[in-house]
């Protein structure tokens, strides 16, 4: 029997799993629901790996595998099918999903075991990979779809997993809204994609479209520029970044699988899905260049400033997956991929280990009352190191630095790309180490702060182990060509993400660049090593200045965004919907609600409990009958 | 002795039926209640009598047996519920027990 064929089990699994634990979940013991959810993630994780393998090995020139399970519904000529789709970009996206999706639930079977709800964590957990797998291996846009918003849903879910708290519901509120406002426009690109080449099918849809639209046509930017609008609002690009900050309110595992491994990275799936739409569309494309490449400075700008060490990790991810829409934008579709498969390794691990952080100090998420933890926890730090210098793309030895150089390369290197595009690139490498070694430095060196309370158990270390490795290892799978150009990766995705990126520029000068973004990367280090480990008071005497402290509290509170969008829209918003409130078809609710009130008035001031007066209207009553009766 | 005519009867009978509804009304007292529906049973009871001798039937006479016979029970009846009443009250005036005002 052909392995390919188990395809479908991969998603199956965790909503299996979902399954159960919503109907039983509450019924089972804390151990069974950790088995359930854990174990299905592991299944399709396995199933994952071996799969991807077999499809390795039997890949011949544009091989591709898709598997029709049903049809879901069937109108006038719009008949999707539960369809599965395998090339070699769902591969690497499914096999990310299933194996990170897998450490950290194995983690959160020990990090959340002490929680309220803990079979209804792993129901939502194990609903998220099953809507995360059907999102990367549909076939159509519509099934696309269906996942995009499952994993919409179970990312409201899990932000506001502590309801009691309301802070928490408002940031699942406002993460739900805002990446709401790009669905909408993902869906009115898919109506559009859908009235002018009648297909949602992705693989015959790029093709008519290939065929029909002339690059630069109306239609062919309309459409890649609504589907940019979904991409930014699933992946917390400028505009729509605000809530992947205040999403931080959930659990540390989910902000670990869904706000910085899979979910966010949907948006940069979706685009190299549909490559050929941004090929056609090149004034989106390079939008989408300057979206990445604007978004990765602001967003590590903001992240200097913060003092809670989980959101600094979440203005990192906004940061990290801009450089994946600047690939995009300069059509390095490969290199976006392959920064996507690190950046999932190491921004888990950080994750991770920032909730191990936070649970050891009794729920501190302040990097000011943290420090000397290198001793306390030696795994955590040493794990947290590797994630930190992969983050800031330490020259050689970690896979942060593969990944971001190929980025930075090809920016320099496509025709779509310019020097410009590498400057902010490169501006944004130096703000990324320098604030990740901040962090590191504030948090694991110095003198000890506070006590730690509780030590991290077995399973909980060995997700940061492997995840370490994976983030230190998993970059050698592409080397630039002037470090022994290997381009396995490259090659892998070629099938469906060709190249678009030719080098004009010759070796000398890739040589040079790659020198400069190692050194970039080494000087952020180095200079966030002299003001928190050797000069401490610089730092405060620098945000202490005038200039300094405005800056400050300006990328503190994320340039402002949060503040313009409640000015320009919320409260407008509130404002109209509270002036609209009183508007004539109310009018008519509310005078059947006043007069429903005046006739209970009268009627129960006649209820007066006196005998008296109930004989006397008797009497009355009677007398009226009689004189009808006598009268008529 | 010429026989009383109808209209004297009924007449007396409406006198009598509105003292009663009067004192029904007007008294707080639960006892005068009691006997001003007494006055009022009587006052139908006579209506009844008068009818019946205009009519040279006995049913009237019958009738108003019943009545008395009613009037007994529900005398009977009230007078436990005033004894039940002045116990919980502490009063005889059915103004106190408004308890199902609106």
């Amino acid at each position: 029997m052909n392995m390919l064929e188990l395809l479908w089990l991969i998603p199956a699994f965790p909503l299996a799993g979902f399954l159960i634990l919503a109907v039983v979940g509450s019924r089972l013991s804390r151990n069974i629901s950790a088995l359930i959810g854990v174990g299905s993630v592991f299944l399709s994780a396995l199933l994952a790996v071996l799969l991807g393998i077999d499809f390795i090995r039997s890949q011949s020139a544009g091989h591709v595998y898709s598997q029709t399970l049903w049809i879901w519904f069937q109108t006038a000529g719009l008949n999707p099918g539960i369809t599965f789709y395998l090339d070699s970009l769902s591969i690497v996206m499914m096999f990310v999903v299933t194996v990170v999706g897998f450490l950290i639930h194995l983690y959160s079977a020990e990090f959340m075991f002490e929680e309220e709800g803990f079979s209804r964590f792993f129901a939502y957990m194990n609903l998220f990979v099953g809507s995360m797998l059907v999102l990367v291996l549909a076939d159509n846009l519509l099934l696309l779809y269906l996942g995009w918003e499952g994993v919409g849903l179970c990312s409201y879910l899990l932000i506001g997993f502590w309801y009691k708290d309301s802070a928490n519901g408002r940031a699942a509120i406002k993460a739900f809204v805002v990446t709401r406002i790009g669905d909408t426009s993902l869906a009115i690109g898919l109506f559009l994609l859908y009235n002018n080449l009648g297909t949602l099918q992705i693989q015959p849809l790029m093709r008519l479209a290939a065929i029909n639209w002339l690059p630069g046509s109306t239609l062919a930017v309309a459409a890649a520029a609504l589907i940019l609008g979904g991409a930014v609002g699933k992946s917390a690009q400028l505009p729509l970044q605000t809530w992947l900050p205040d999403a931080m309110a959930g659990p540390t595992p989910v902000s670990a699988l869904i706000h910085a491994a899979t979910m966010v990275t949907a948006g940069v799936y979706l685009i190299a899905r549909t490559h050929i739409l941004f090929e056609l569309a090149p004034s989106v494309q390079s939008a989408v260049a300057v979206v990445g490449a604007a978004t990765l400075l602001i967003a590590g700008f903001s992240a200097l400033t913060q003092w809670d060490i989980k959101r600094i990790l979440a203005y990192s991810t906004i940061s990290q997956i801009g450089y994946m829409f600047l690939a995009l934008g300069v059509g390095a579709w490969s290199a976006a991929i392959f920064h996507f498969m690190t950046h999932a390794f190491f921004k888990a691990l950080l994750f991770l280990g920032a909730g191990v952080v936070i649970s050891a100090l009794d729920n501190e998420h302040s990097i000011f009352k943290m420090g000397g933890l290198r001793k306390e926890l030696p795994l955590t730090f040493w794990t947290f190191l590797i994630g930190a210098s992969s983050l800031s793309a330490l020259p050689l030895i970690t896979a942060g630095f593969y990944s971001k150089d190929l980025i930075l390369w090809q920016t320099w290197a496509s025709r779509s790309g310019s020097p410009w595009l590498w400057l902010a690139g490169a501006a944004g490498a130096f703000l990324t180490s320098l604030y990740t070694f901040r962090m590191v430095f504030l948090t694991f060196f110095g003198e000890k702060k506070s006590q730690i309370t509780k030590k991290p158990g077995l399973r909980i270390l060995i997700p940061l182990v492997v995840l370490g490795i994976l983030a230190a290892a998993s970059g050698f799978i592409e080397l630039p060509p002037s470090l022994g150009n290997l381009t396995l990766f490259t090659k892998f995705m070629h099938d469906s993400l060709p190249s678009q990126v030719e080098a004009a520029v010759g070796p000398e000068t890739e040589l040079t660049l790659l020198i400069v973004a190692g050194s970039i990367s080494l000087a952020g280090i180095l200079i966030a090593y002299f003001f928190f480990m050797l000069r401490p008071r610089y730092a405060g005497r620098i945000t202490d200045t005038g200039i300094g402290s405005l800056l400050h509290r300006y990328w503190f509170s994320g340039w402002g965004f949060d503040r313009l969008y409640d000015v320009f829209i919320v409260r407008p918003f509130v404002w109209a919907a509270r002036i609209n409130k009183d508007d004539f078809i109310d009018l008519i609710y509310l005078g059947m609600a006043w007069y429903n009130r005046l006739f209970h008035r009268v009627l129960s001031a006649s209820q007066t409990g006196q005998i008296r007066w109930y004989a006397a209207v008797i009497a009355l009553g009677a007398i009226a009958i009689i004189a009808l009766a006598v009268l008529s | 002795m010429a026989p009383v005519p109808m209209e004297h009867g009924l007449i007396l009978a409406a006198v009598l039926f509105v003292l009663g509804m009067a004192g029904v009304l007007m008294r707080r007292n639960i006892i005068f209640m009691l006997l001003s529906i007494e006055v009022m049973l009587n006052a139908a009871g006579l209506a009844f009598v008068v009818a019946g001798s205009r009519w040279g039937q006995p049913d009237g006479q019958i009738m108003f047996i019943f009545i008395l016979t009613m009037a007994a029970a529900e005398v009977s009846v009230g007078l436990a519920l005033a004894i039940r009443f002045y116990h919980m009250f502490k009063t005889l005036d059915t103004d106190a027990a408004n308890r199902m005002r609106g």
